[in-house]
C-alpha cells in the first residue's frame, strides 16, 4: 500500500477528486496549507506598508491506495492538477505500513 | 409699522407651527430706525421657539453620530489590526466612548459650552444642572444659527457628547496593539479635559444669534465667545476640534508609546478588510448626522452640508484609488475605505461653509494628500502610527480647514459668513479676502496642533510615569485580546 500526498493549486481540487474517484480511489483527506516552492510569493500593499507574502495557499490531498493502483493514481493527479504554469505543486509517495478501519477493525486492503 | 407687524406675523406663523403666539408686540421699539426694520427679516426680540422638525433631525443626527463610533469606527479600526488584537480595538472604542459620554455629562459639556473665558467655559452646567426645571416642567434651550430658533439644550448636549466621544476614540488607532487598557482610560480622561473641552470652547462657543440684539452689543457678545471663534475661524463640524485635535494627539502618542514589536520587520497586515469596509461605509452614513446635523436645524444649510459630505467622499474614494493604481500599481479596498474617511474628514470643517465646487476640490485633493500622508509623510515622521490617525485625520483636517477659507468665498460658490451677527447678511464676494480667511484658518490649525500636542505630551508622560503606557513584551506578543481581556475574537 502507498500513501500519495499531493500539493496542488486550490482551485484544482474538484478535478483531482473526480479523477481519483474515477480510477477507484475510495477516500481522500484534504487540508488547506501554505508553502513555497519555485513559484515565488507576491507583495501586498496596505496603505504605505509593503509586505512580501512568501507562503502561498495550496491544498494538500492525501490518498491511501493499493500498490497496484499507484501509477494510475499518480497519473490521475498529474493530469487533473496540471495547468502548465509554475506553482502546480508536487506529488509525494510513501510506503504505507498498516491501515485500520476504526468502526470494524478491518485492516490493510480491506480497510481501504 | 403695520406692514412690519403683518410681515412678522407671517414669519412667525410659518416658523412657529403650533407654538403659542401669546406674546406682546416685540417690534414696538421706538428708537429703532424704520429702514433697519424693513431690511431685517428677524424681529429684534423675537420670541425664541423650538421647531419640531429641527428637534427630530437633531435627535436623528445624534444617533447617527453615535453609530460612527460604535460600531463604525470600532469595525474600521478592528479590521485593520492583527486578529490577536481585534477585540481589544473594539473594546477600547466601546469603553472610551462610554467613558467620555459620562465625563461629558458630569463636567465636559459645562467646560466646553458655557460662558467662561476665551479658553474654558464655566461650571454652570455640572451634571447638566439647569437643563431641565422639573418644578416648572420647562426645558432650557440652546441657540442655533437662526435668530429666534432654538433647540432644547439637552438635545444639543447629546449631539455634542457624541462628538467629544468619537474624537477621543479616534486617537486609539495610533497606539493600537500595544497600549495598556487602564493607561488608555486615564490618558483619555486627561486629554479630554484639557484639550477637547477647551478646543471645543475656543472654536464653537458663542452667545448665539439672539444675543446680538443691537449693533452696540456686537463687540461685547463677540468678546464672550471662544478665542478661535473671535478670530473668525470657520469650522462647520470639527476639522480643528475633532480631526486635527485627535490626529496630533495620536501622533504624539505613537512617539511616546514606541513602535510595536517587530514593526518594519514582521508583516502586520490588516486581519479583516471586510470589517474595515463595513466600518468605513457606516462612518459615511453616520457622517451625515455629523456634518448635516452641525447645521443644528433642518434647513438648506443642512442640505448643503449633506450633499457636500456625500460628494466630497465619493471624490476622495476615486482620487485615492486612482492614486494607488498610478503610484503603487493596484487600487485596493483598504485604499477605497481610507479614501472615504479622508474625504469625510476634509469636508467636515467645510460642509456647510462651501458650495458644491468646494466639495469637488476638497474631496479630490483629500484622497491624494492623505494617500501621501499614510505613505511618504509617514516615512518622514518615523513613528508607528498604527492605523494612520495622523496621516488621515490630522492631514485631512488641516487640508479641509485651509480649503474652507478658500471655497467659503461667494465667488467660488461658497455661502460666505455673516458681516456680524446683528446685521446677519453675508460678506459679499467683492469684500471677501481669501488670503485673509486662509491666514485665520491657518492660525486656528496651528493653535490646535500646538495646544493638543502639548496637552497630549504631558498627559502621556504622566500616565507613563504612573501606570505605564504599554503592556509588557510577553502580552504584546500574545495579543491584547487574551492578555488584556481574557477572550478571543476568533476560535478554531
Amino acid at each position: 500500500m502507498k500513501l500519495v500526498t499531493a500539493i496542488i493549486k486550490p482551485f484544482k481540487l474538484d478535478e483531482v477528486r473526480e479523477a481519483l474517484s474515477a480510477i477507484g480511489v475510495q477516500g481522500i483527506t484534504v487540508t488547506e496549507v501554505k508553502g513555497f516552492g519555485r513559484q515565488k510569493g507576491h507583495t501586498e500593499l496596505y496603505r504605505g506598508a509593503e509586505y512580501v507574502v512568501d507562503f502561498l495557499p495550496k491544498v494538500k490531498v492525501e490518498a491511501a491506495v493499493k500498490s497496484e493502483l499507484l501509477e494510475q493514481a499518480i497519473e490521475a493527479i498529474e493530469k487533473s492538477a496540471n495547468t502548465g504554469k509554475i506553482g502546480d505543486g508536487k506529488i509525494f509517495v510513501f510506503d504505507l505500513e498498516k491501515v485500520i478501519r476504526i468502526r470494524t477493525g478491518e485492516t490493510d486492503a480491506a480497510a481501504l | 409699522m403695520k406692514k412690519f407687524c403683518a410681515f412678522l406675523a407671517l414669519v412667525l406663523s410659518l416658523v412657529f407651527a403650533g407654538a403659542t403666539l401669546a406674546q406682546d408686540k416685540p417690534a414696538a421699539t421706538p428708537d429703532k430706525p424704520a429702514a433697519a426694520e424693513v431690511k431685517k427679516e428677524e424681529a429684534k426680540p423675537a420670541p425664541s421657539t423650538v421647531n419640531k422638525g429641527d428637534v427630530a433631525w437633531m435627535l436623528t443626527s445624534t444617533a447617527l453620530v453615535l453609530m460612527m463610533s460604535v460600531p463604525a469606527l470600532a469595525l474600521f479600526y478592528g479590521g485593520m489590526v492583527r486578529s490577536k488584537n481585534a477585540l481589544s480595538m473594539l473594546m477600547q472604542v466601546f469603553v472610551v466612548f462610554s467613558l467620555v459620554t459620562v465625563l461629558w455629562c458630569v463636567y465636559g459639556y459645562s467646560l466646553a459650552f458655557t460662558e467662561g473665558n476665551a479658553f474654558f467655559g464655566g461650571f454652570d452646567r455640572l451634571f447638566l444642572k439647569g437643563t431641565f426645571d422639573s418644578a416648572k416642567g420647562e426645558f432650557a434651550n440652546a441657540a442655533t444659527f437662526s435668530k429666534g430658533v432654538v433647540i432644547p439644550e439637552l438635545v444639543y448636549v447629546a449631539f455634542q457628547a457624541t462628538f467629544a466621544a468619537i474624537t477621543c476614540c479616534l486617537i486609539l488607532g495610533a497606539i493600537a496593539e500595544r497600549a495598556k487598557f487602564s493607561a488608555v482610560l486615564v490618558f483619555i480622561t486627561l486629554w479630554f479635559t484639557f484639550s477637547y473641552a477647551p478646543i471645543a470652547h475656543m472654536v464653537w462657543f458663542w452667545m448665539g444669534p439672539d444675543a446680538y440684539t443691537s449693533a452696540k452689543v456686537v463687540d461685547e457678545m463677540n468678546g464672550k465667545a471662544g478665542w478661535l471663534w473671535q478670530m473668525g475661524a470657520l469650522d462647520f463640524a470639527g476639522g480643528t476640534v475633532v480631526h486635527i485635535n485627535s490626529g496630533i494627539a495620536g501622533l504624539v502618542g505613537a512617539y511616546f508609546i514606541g513602535k510595536r514589536i517587530g514593526y518594519g520587520k514582521e508583516a502586520m497586515p490588516p486581519h479583516n478588510l471586510t470589517l474595515t469596509m463595513i466600518g468605513a461605509a457606516l462612518l459615511w452614513t453616520g457622517w451625515f448626522g455629523f456634518n448635516a446635523g452641525s447645521a443644528l436645524e433642518a434647513n438648506g444649510i443642512a442640505g448643503l452640508a449633506f450633499m457636500n459630505t456625500f460628494l466630497a467622499t465619493a471624490c476622495a474614494v476615486l482620487s485615492w484609488t486612482l492614486g494607488e493604481a498610478v503610484f503603487k500599481g493596484k487600487p485596493s479596498m483598504l485604499g477605497a475605505a481610507s479614501g472615504a474617511v479622508a474625504g469625510l474628514v476634509a469636508i467636515t470643517p467645510a460642509a456647510g461653509n462651501v458650495g458644491i465646487p468646494g466639495a469637488f476640490v476638497i474631496g479630490v485633493s483629500a484622497g491624494l494628500v492623505c494617500l501621501w500622508g499614510v505613505s511618504g509623510l509617514k516615512k518622514l515622521l518615523g513613528a508607528d502610527d498604527s492605523l494612520d490617525v495622523f496621516g488621515v485625520h490630522a492631514i485631512g483636517g488641516i487640508l479641509g480647514a485651509l480649503l474652507t477659507g478658500v471655497f467659503n468665498d461667494p465667488s467660488l460658490g461658497g455661502p460666505s459668513f455673516p458681516v456680524d451677527w446683528f446685521v446677519g447678511t453675508a460678506v459679499p464676494a467683492k469684500d471677501y479676502s481669501i488670503a485673509g480667511q486662509l491666514w485665520i484658518q491657518a492660525k486656528a490649525v496651528g493653535v490646535t496642533l500646538v495646544w493638543s500636542g502639548v496637552v497630549a505630551a504631558i498627559a502621556y508622560k504622566l500616565v507613563d510615569l504612573t501606570i505605564g503606557l504599554r503592556v509588557n513584551e510577553e502580552d504584546e506578543r500574545e495579543g491584547l485580546d487574551t492578555a488584556a481581556h481574557g477572550e478571543a475574537a476568533y476560535r478554531m
